[in-house]
């Protein structure tokens, strides 16, 4: 276990911990040094889900909540490839996903944003990479959405993702955008991404797996840090 | 020399994450990746329970915080998440088996907390009030300031360890780089 070589978080790309424009980590965010950690098994290691049962209609979020009919709004497919910083693929690697209906509303209790409720769109799903890393969802396209940081402050359409990797390090939580969104130059928690890394948070449109009659396709790539090609074994 | 993609960059978990991460234990219909117990306990093992809550900078629990505690001593592994908005007063509770000591060192389960108002995601441990023999000559826990060390030693309360976390402030918990 002791020939992983590691790599440090890419600071030129992460945005801080404390950013004042998002103004709800001027109390949430840690403040006094961090203690550089000599890592155990735990940390070496991720789950695997290798049990975990993924339903049938997991990865697609047009279908996997319908109730009386289709979701509203503009159906799009959502693909990429995870790798790691060698650029190899992560294999069998879990992909969660989240987001907001068309109109621009969270199923979640708390929002309170007075748009409608979509009764056949939840707008979570789940996925696994395939053998060369690849992962597919069919979604509706998430509508922007009022939010209380600042006056007049919208958020951009975006899609929540978090993925596991191969250990601890890789763990990462974070947002997909679309091309072209003019609400990203206003958005705190996007500008809060160097401005080297902010590019790497928005999907392409991709006509090549856009569906002919069907839906929009983007592409989303993914990296994780960490550079071993081999998961350890888990179980 | 090998090229070196860039880390995709890291994004808040924000204020919805729990009818997607978590949504069995906020009553949402869709199953959930993991939960906040161990299944399958080993025979004979003793099941613990970790209990806290999470404070931001003036002192307040925080009710929409999402812990995720990860375990794996070579035998007993577990993967458990929890949010800090179904249970009374903001806790949080895993229910696990102590992990035994590794190469020596004090046993101890690792966390990831997310939140709205965190880009990126913090990384402590937690440490049992009960293993001061191990937990005195663990390489990791003297590796941070006597004064700080307590806060990541969870007290054992009968049959419950509490282990509070504190963003920031005078307890402030101890975060990790990994």
């Amino acid at each position: 276990m002791s020939d992983i070589i590691e790599t440090p978080l890419d600071i030129e790309v992460h945005p801080p911990k404390l950013y004042a424009e998002y103004t709800s980590t001027i109390l949430r965010a840690p403040s006094k040094p961090m203690i550089l950690l000599k890592k155990s098994l735990t940390e070496r290691t991720a789950p695997l889900f290798q049990d975990f049962n993924l339903g049938a209609l997991d990865h697609d979020l047009t279908k996997n909540s319908i109730k009386n009919g289709e979701p509203l709004g503009e159906r799009i497919v959502v693909h990429g490839t995870v790798r790691n910083e060698k650029g190899e693929p992560i294999p069998n690697t879990i992909l969660e996903i989240w987001q907001a209906n068309a109109a621009g509303r969270y199923v979640h209790k708390v929002d309170q944003h007075d748009a409608p409720l979509d009764p056949n769109f939840l707008g979570t799903g789940r996925c696994m990479t395939d053998a060369q890393g690849n992962y597919k969802f069919y979604t509706i396209k998430p509508g922007a959405y009022p939010w209380g940081n600042h006056h007049n402050a919208w958020r951009p359409n975006h899609i929540h993702f978090s993925l596991f990797g191969n250990q601890i390090v890789s763990r990462l939580v974070t947002q997909m955008y679309f091309p072209g969104d003019p609400l990203l130059e206003y958005d705190p928690i996007y500008k809060a991404v160097k401005a080297k890394g902010r590019e790497l948070l928005i999907s392409k449109f991709d006509l090549d797996i856009t569906e002919p009659n069907f839906a929009l396709g983007y592409r989303f790539d993914i990296v994780l840090r960490g550079n071993q090609a081999t998961p350890f074994e888990n179980r | 020399m090998s090229t070196k993609m860039l880390q995709t960059p890291s994004q808040t978990v924000g204020p919805y994450f729990a009818y997607g991460l978590t949504s069995k234990q906020y009553g949402y219909d869709f199953e959930n990746l993991a939960t906040n117990v161990l299944e399958n306990i080993p025979q004979g093992k003793e099941i613990i329970t970790i209990k806290g809550k999470v404070f931001d900078g003036e002192n307040n629990s925080i009710p929409d915080a999402m812990i995720e505690l990860w375990q794996n001593d070579g035998e007993n592994k577990f993967f458990g998440r929890f949010g800090t908005g179904t249970e009374t007063e903001n806790h949080f509770v895993f229910q696990t088996i102590k992990p035994k000591s590794v190469e020596g060192q004090a046993p101890y389960v690792s966390l990831i907390v997310f939140m709205r108002g965190q880009l990126i995601h913090s990384y402590t441990r937690i440490y049992f009030s009960d293993e001061e023999i191990l937990n005195q000559q663990d390489a990791v826990l003297n590796a941070v300031p006597e004064e700080r060390r307590n806060t990541i030693i969870a007290q054992k309360k009968g049959s419950v360890y509490e282990f509070n976390i504190y963003m920031q402030g005078e307890n402030e918990t101890v975060f990790f780089e990994v």
